[in-house]
C-alpha cells in the first residue's frame, strides 16, 4: 500500500530530461567565471583595468545565460517547456537549489548590513567589487559607485538576460512576451537609467527616484530627508512629490480597475521583473495549500497595516518638527488619514459586505479598529506617536519588511519557497492593489465550459499558490486578490481552458458557475443545491 | 443512516460522491485498490515528463475527505453479492451497502496478440502502469528504443511521454490516418506532420502481429503484419480500453462490455447504479456511443447519479458533445459532430492556416445550413458560444461572420484578425 515511490527512484536510477549538453556546460562555466572575477574583486584581488575587467564579467554573466537558454529551447517545436522541472535539482528543491539558495541569501545578507566587505567606503576610494563598478557609475551620474549600484548593476542585467530566456521561452505566446517586453523597459529605463541620468543632468538635490517604485512598495517615499529634497528642487521636485501621491492614490485605482494588478505587478514592477525572468524556474515551488492561503492573507495584509502606521507615524512627526516648513499641519494630517480608512472601509463594507470571506471581516474590522484606537490614544495622550516612536517604528520596518523579507527572503529563497514569496506574503504595494482587483476591478481569468479535466498544471505553474484547478474544474471564474496576471496558467493548460480577460463587471463572479454538457434541467438543480462560495469549501 | 458504497475513487465517483455530500448526510464510502486518494489520471503523463509530481495531480488535499466524511478504502473489490448487498474485499473484510455506485473504469485493451504478457509490454492507465513504466522506461540506455501500437489519444500521450526522455519511438497505427476513426484525414494530417516533426516514427496502415520474447521473457522487438521486425526493449499497448469488470462476471449485475444501465444510470438490480468509463447505455442518445470513456462524461453522470440517489430521479441527457486534447504541442477541441467521412446530409469546410500547425474545420447541413460541429486545432474556442450556437442551430453564414465571438485566445494574439480573415474568405468561396 505505498503511495508514488517514483519521485525517489528517479534521482537514482532514471535519467530524464536533465542532463547539460555540452554548450550548455561552457555556458555555466562562462556565466561563473563572470561571477568569479566579482568574488576575486570582493575578496580585494586588484583589478588593474576595473573598464575592461567589469566589462568581461558582465559579459561573461549575460552570455552564460543566453548561450545556456539558446541550447535549452533551440530546435524544439514552439509549446510548453517543462520537460524536467521536477526532475532537475536546481528547479525541485535538491542539492543546487539549497546551494544556490544559501548563496543568494548570504549575498543579500552582506549587501544590506555588510556593504563594507564589498568594498564600500563612504569616506574616501571604494575597494574591493564596489571599485570594479566605479567607472560605470562615473560614466552615469557622475559619482562613485555604492553597493545598491552593483546592486541594481547586476539586477537589470538579471531581468535583460532571464528576460530573454523567458522570450525565447514563450516565443509562442504573445502575451507573455509582451510583458516580459515590458518589465525589461520599466527596470532599464525607470529603475536604473532614469535616476541615474537624472542625478547628473538635473539636479544633485533630487532625490534617487524611480517613477514605478510607488509607496508602499517604496516605502520610504514620504520620509522627511526625501521630501525635504523634493521641495527644494524647486518644481520638478513638488511635481515629483506630487506624482508620487498621485500614482497610489489615483492612478494605480484606476489602473487595477481597468486591467487589474497584472498591470503593475507582471507588467511594471522590478520585483515582478525579477521573479518572472530569473525567477521563471521556479514559479512551481509556491505552496498551493489551503493553509498557506490563509497565512497569506494574514501575513500581507499586517504589513500593509504596519506600513500605513509606520508611515503616518513618520510625517506625523516630521510634520510637528518644523511645523512652518510644510504647509501640512500635523493634526490635519492625522485627522485625514483617519477619516480617509474610515471612509474606505465604510464604503467597502456597505458595497462589498457579501463578497468578504468571514476571516476577511474579522480582519479589517480589527484592524480598523487597531488603527484608529491608536490615532485615537495619540490624540488624547499628545505622547508618543502609536506608542512607539516613529522612528523605532521605520527602522524595524526597513530592517523587517524593506531588508529582511523582501531581499533576503523574498529573492534569496527563490529555489526554495519559489519566485514570489515576497509578493505574495510580504508586499504592500501587492495588498493594495488585491484588495482592489478583488473587489472594484474587471479583470477575471475565465474558464472556458466544461473543458477543464482537473490536470493541475494551472496550479503547479501559478507562482501565486493559487489552486486555480479549483476553481477551473467547477466552472468558476477566478478572481483571487493575489493573481499577478502572469498568465502562465492560461499558458501551460493543456486544454485551453483559463482566458485572462477584462469585461463587464456583471457576472463577473460566477460562483454558481455549472459546467457546460449536462442538460438545462440538472443545471437548475446543481444550481439549487449549489450552497458554496469558496471552491474550497464544500 | 444510509450508507453509500463506491467502488472507484476516480472522476465519476468522486464527482458522485461529492454531490451527495452537498445534499445528504449519508455515510459514504469509496473504495480504490489504485491509490489512497483521488488523482487525476489526464496529468499521468505530466508526472513522467517531469512537469508536476504525483502530489501536484491531486485535485483535493487530503484533509479534505475527511473534512466532507467521504470515508476512504485503499482495498480491492473481489466479489459482489447483491442479494445480501455485500462487497468482499481482498483484505478478507467484507462491507455492506445500502446503495451502490459502480465507477470502476476501464483497463487497456489487449487483443490477444502473441506475446503481449511478456516483461516490458504494458498499457498505460493507471499509476500502477506509469510506476512500471518508470521501470521499463527509466531513460534511453535502458530502453534503446519503443514501440506503441495503437493511434490513440493514449499512444501519442505516450510517444511525447517517451520522446521527452530520448527514447526513439517507432508508432504502429492501424487505420491509414492518424486517429483515423475520429479524425477526417485532412485534420489527421495536420498531426502526422506533427508527430513526425518530434522525430517519431509514425507507420500508418501498420498492425501488430507479435511480440518476440528474449531468453528472460522479456520483450525483444515487434513482427508487423508487413513482416517487418523492430527490435525494442518497451511496448505500449495503447489500442484503446475496455471497461474493468471482471471482478463482476459471478454477480447478478448485467454485463454487456460494461456494466448496462438505463438512462437512470441503474443497473438491472435494484439500488446498484454504474457510471463513468465502466457504463454501457442501454438506450443512448442522439449519435452518442453506448460507452463513452471521457473524463467529463464520468463527471456528469456523478453529478446525474447523486441527484437520484438523493431523491431526484434524473435522467443522463448529455447536452452536445465535445472533447479536447493535446498533440504535442497543438491543442485540439471538438464540439458538435464532425464525422470523418461525412454522414449524409452533411457537409464539411476545412481550413489550414500556411504554418500547418493551425486549422478549422466546420460541419453543417447541406440542406438546412446549419452548424452540425467544429474542430479546431492550434486555436482555442469557447465552449458557451459554440454549444449556444449548436442549440440554436445557427446557419453557417451567421457563425462565419461572428466566429470572432467564439475565440477563447489569449489577449493580444493579433494574428487572429488575420486568421479570420483568411477564414472568412475561404469559406465564403464555397
Ligand atoms: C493516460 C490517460 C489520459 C487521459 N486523458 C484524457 C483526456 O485528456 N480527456 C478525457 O476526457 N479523458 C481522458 N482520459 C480518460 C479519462 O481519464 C477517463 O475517462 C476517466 O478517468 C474515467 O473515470 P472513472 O471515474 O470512470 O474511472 P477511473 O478513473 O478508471 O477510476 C476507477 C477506479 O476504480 C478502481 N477500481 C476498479 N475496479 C476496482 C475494484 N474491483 N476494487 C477496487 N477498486 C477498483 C480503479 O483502480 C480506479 O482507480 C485519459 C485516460 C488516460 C489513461
Ligand atoms: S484548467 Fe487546464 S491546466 Fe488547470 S486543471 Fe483544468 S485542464 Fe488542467
Ligand atoms: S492565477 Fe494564473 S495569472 Fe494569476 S498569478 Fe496564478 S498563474 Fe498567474
Amino acid at each position: 500500500m505505498s503511495e508514488y515511490k517514483i519521485d525517489h527512484n528517479m534521482a537514482l536510477t532514471g535519467e530524464p530530461p536533465k542532463s547539460l549538453d555540452t554548450w550548455q556546460k561552457l555556458a555555466v562555466l562562462i556565466g561563473m567565471s563572470g561571477l568569479g572575477i566579482l568574488l576575486l574583486a570582493t575578496l580585494n584581488i586588484n583589478f588593474p583595468d576595473k573598464t575592461l575587467w567589469l566589462t568581461i564579467s558582465l559579459s561573461a554573466l549575460a552570455t552564460g545565460i543566453l548561450l545556456f537558454s539558446y541550447r535549452e529551447y533551440q530546435g524544439k517545436s514552439k509549446g510548453i517547456k517543462n520537460d524536467g522541472v521536477w526532475f532537475k535539482s536546481i528547479s525541485s528543491r535538491g542539492l543546487w537549489a539549497w546551494l544556490s539558495g544559501i548563496a543568494l541569501t548570504g549575498f543579500y545578507i552582506v549587501l544590506y548590513f555588510f556593504p563594507q566587505y564589498l568594498g564600500l567606503n563612504p569616506d574616501g576610494e571604494n575597494t574591493g567589487v564596489i571599485s570594479l563598478f566605479d567607472p560605470l557609475s562615473k560614466v552615469l551620474s557622475g559619482n562613485p559607485a555604492s553597493q545598491w549600484f552593483v546592486y541594481g548593476v547586476l539586477y537589470t542585467i538579471a531581468i535583460l538576460a532571464f528576460g530573454i530566456k523567458f522570450l525565447y521561452k514563450y516565443r509562442h505566446n504573445r502575451y507573455e512576451r509582451l510583458r516580459t517586453f515590458s518589465v525589461m523597459f520599466f527596470q532599464t529605463a525607470f529603475a536604473f537609467l532614469i535616476p541615474e541620468l537624472m542625478l547628473r543632468l538635473n539636479n544633485p538635490d533630487l532625490p534617487y527616484y524611480d517613477l514605478k517604485n510607488i509607496w508602499p512598495l517604496n516605502y520610504y517615499n514620504f520620509e522627511q530627508y526625501r521630501v525635504d529634497q523634493f521641495i527644494s528642487a524647486g518644481t520638478i521636485g513638488i511635481a515629483l512629490l506630487i506624482f508620487g501621491v498621485l500614482s497610489i492614490l489615483v492612478i494605480t485605482p484606476i489602473l487595477t480597475y481597468k486591467y487589474g494588478k497584472r498591470w503593475y505587478c507582471s507588467w511594471v514592477c522590478g520585483c515582478g521583473g525579477l521573479a518572472e525572468t530569473a525567477g521563471d524556474p521556479f514559479r512551481h515551488l509556491s505552496d498551493k495549500s489551503l493553509f498557506a492561503w490563509r497565512v497569506e492573507r494574514w501575513v500581507v495584509h499586517s504589513v500593509l497595516v504596519f506600513v500605513v502606521l509606520m508611515t503616518t507615524a513618520v510625517i506625523y512627526t516630521y510634520l510637528g518638527y518644523d511645523a512652518d516648513k510644510y504647509w501640512l499641519n500635523r493634526e490635519f494630517f492625522l485627522i485625514s488619514v483617519a477619516s480617509g480608512l474610515t471612509i474606505l472601509f465604510a464604503l467597502i463594507w456597505y458595497f462589498k459586505k457579501d463578497e468578504l470571506e468571514k476571516d476577511a471581516k474579522y480582519g479589517a474590522v480589527t484592524y480598523l479598529a487597531i488603527i484608529l484606537g491608536l490615532i485615537v490614544i495619540h490624540y488624547l495622550s499628545g505622547s508618543n506617536v502609536f506608542l512607539f516612536q516613529a522612528e523605532t517604528l521605520r527602522s524595524t520596518y526597513a530592517f523587517l519588511i524593506g531588508a529582511i523579507f523582501s531581499g533576503v527572503i523574498g529573492t534569496g529563497f527563490y529555489p526554495i519557497f519559489g519566485n514570489r514569496v515576497w509578493c505574495r506574503f510580504g508586499c504592500p504595494m501587492a495588498a493594495i492593489l488585491g484588495i482592489q482587483q478583488r473587489l472594484f476591478s474587471r479583470f477575471r481569468i475565465t474558464t472556458n465550459g466544461g473543458q477543464c479535466i482537473s490536470c493541475g498544471n494551472c496550479s503547479t505553474y501559478c507562482e501565486m499558490g493559487i489552486d486555480v484547478r479549483a476553481y477551473a474544474q467547477k466552472g468558476q471564474n477566478i478572481i483571487r486578490a493575489s493573481c499577478v496576471g502572469c498568465g502562465i496558467c492560461s499558458a501551460v493548460c493543456p486544454r485551453g481552458v483559463l482566458k485572462l480577460e477584462n469585461g463587464s463587471r456583471d457576472n463577473r463572479i460566477n460562483s454558481d458557475g455549472v459546467l457546460l454538457g449536462n442538460d438545462v434541467d440538472l443545471l437548475d438543480h446543481i444550481r439549487d443545491y449549489d450552497p458554496t462560495r469558496s471552491p474550497r469549501k464544500e | 443512516m444510509k450508507h453509500i458504497v463506491i467502488i472507484g475513487n476516480g472522476i465519476s465517483g468522486v464527482t458522485a460522491a461529492r454531490h451527495i455530500r452537498k445534499q445528504k448526510d449519508y455515510r459514504i464510502t469509496l473504495i480504490s485498490s489504485e491509490s489512497q486518494y483521488f488523482f487525476s489520471r489526464t496529468a499521468l503523463m505530466y508526472i513522467y515528463m517531469g512537469h508536476m509530481t504525483y502530489e501536484n495531480t491531486k485535485p483535493y488535499e487530503d484533509w479534505f475527505w475527511k473534512k466532507n466524511r467521504l470515508e476512504l478504502l485503499f482495498a480491492h473489490v473481489e466479489k459482489v453479492d447483491t442479494d445480501t448487498k455485500t462487497l468482499h474485499l481482498d483484505t478478507g473484510d467484507n462491507v455492506t451497502y445500502d446503495r451502490l455506485i459502480i465507477a470502476c473504469g476501464s483497463k487497456p485493451n489487449r487483443f490477444g496478440w502473441p506475446g503481449q504478457d511478456l516483461e516490458g509490454v504494458q498499457g498505460l492507465y493507471s499509476k500502477q502502469d506509469l510506476e512500471m513504466l518508470e521501470r521499463n522506461a527509466p531513460n534511453n540506455k535502458q530502453c534503446p528504443h519503443a514501440v506503441i501500437i495503437g493511434g490513440g489519444l493514449i499512444g501519442i500521450e505516450l510517444a511525447e511521454m517517451l520522446s521527452t526522455r530520448k527514447i526513439p519511438v517507432t508508432f504502429l497505427v492501424r487505420e491509414k490516418n492518424f486517429w483515423g476513426n475520429i479524425l477526417p484525414p485532412e485534420d489527421a494530417a495536420l498531426i502526422e506532420e506533427h508527430i513526425r516533426e518530434h522525430h517519431i516514427d509514425l507507420r500508418l496502415s501498420t498492425e501488430l502481429k507479435e511480440i518476440e520474447a528474449d531468453e528472460n521473457g522479456r520483450c525483444r522487438a515487434v513482427i508487423t503484419n508487413t513482416g517487418e521486425r523492430i527490435e525494442c526493449q518497451l511496448v505500449g499497448l495503447t489500442a484503446g480500453v475496455s471497461p474493468n469488470i471482471d471482478f463482476l462476471k459471478d454477480s447478478k449485475i448485467e454485463l454487456g462490455r460494461g456494466v448496462k444501465v438505463n438512462r437512470y444510470l441503474e443497473t438491472n438490480i435494484a439500488d446498484v447504479f454504474a457510471i463513468g468509463d465502466c457504463a454501457e447505455q442501454t438506450e443512448t442518445s442522439g449519435k452518442r456511443r453506448p460507452i463513452e470513456a471521457v473524463w467529463y462524461t464520468g463527471r456528469m453522470m456523478g453529478e446525474v447519479v447523486a441527484q437520484t440517489i438523493c431523491g431526484r430521479r434524473t435522467p443522463y441527457q448529455p447536452g452536445h458533445w465535445f472533447n479536447s486534447a493535446k498533440f504535442f504541442d497543438i491543442e485540439y477541441q471538438t464540439y458538435g459532430w464532425v464525422w470523418p467521412e461525412p454522414s449524409e446530409n452533411e457537409k464539411q469546410l476545412f481550413w489550414k492556416h500556411p504554418s500547418g500547425k493551425k486549422a478549422i474545420r466546420l460541419a453543417y447541413d447541406k440542406n438546412t445550413k446549419h452548424l452540425l460541429g467544429l474542430n479546431s486545432f492550434g486555436i482555442r474556442i469557447r465552449h458557451e458560444v459554440i454549444d449556444q450556437w449548436l442549440t440554436e442551430k445557427r446557419k453557417l453564414s451567421y457563425v462565419i461572420e461572428n466566429f470572432k465571438e467564439a475565440l477563447f485566445e489569449p489577449e493580444f494574439f493579433g494574428t487572429y484578425k488575420e486568421d479570420l480573415r483568411m477564414i472568412k474568405n475561404q469559406f465564403a468561396t464555397v
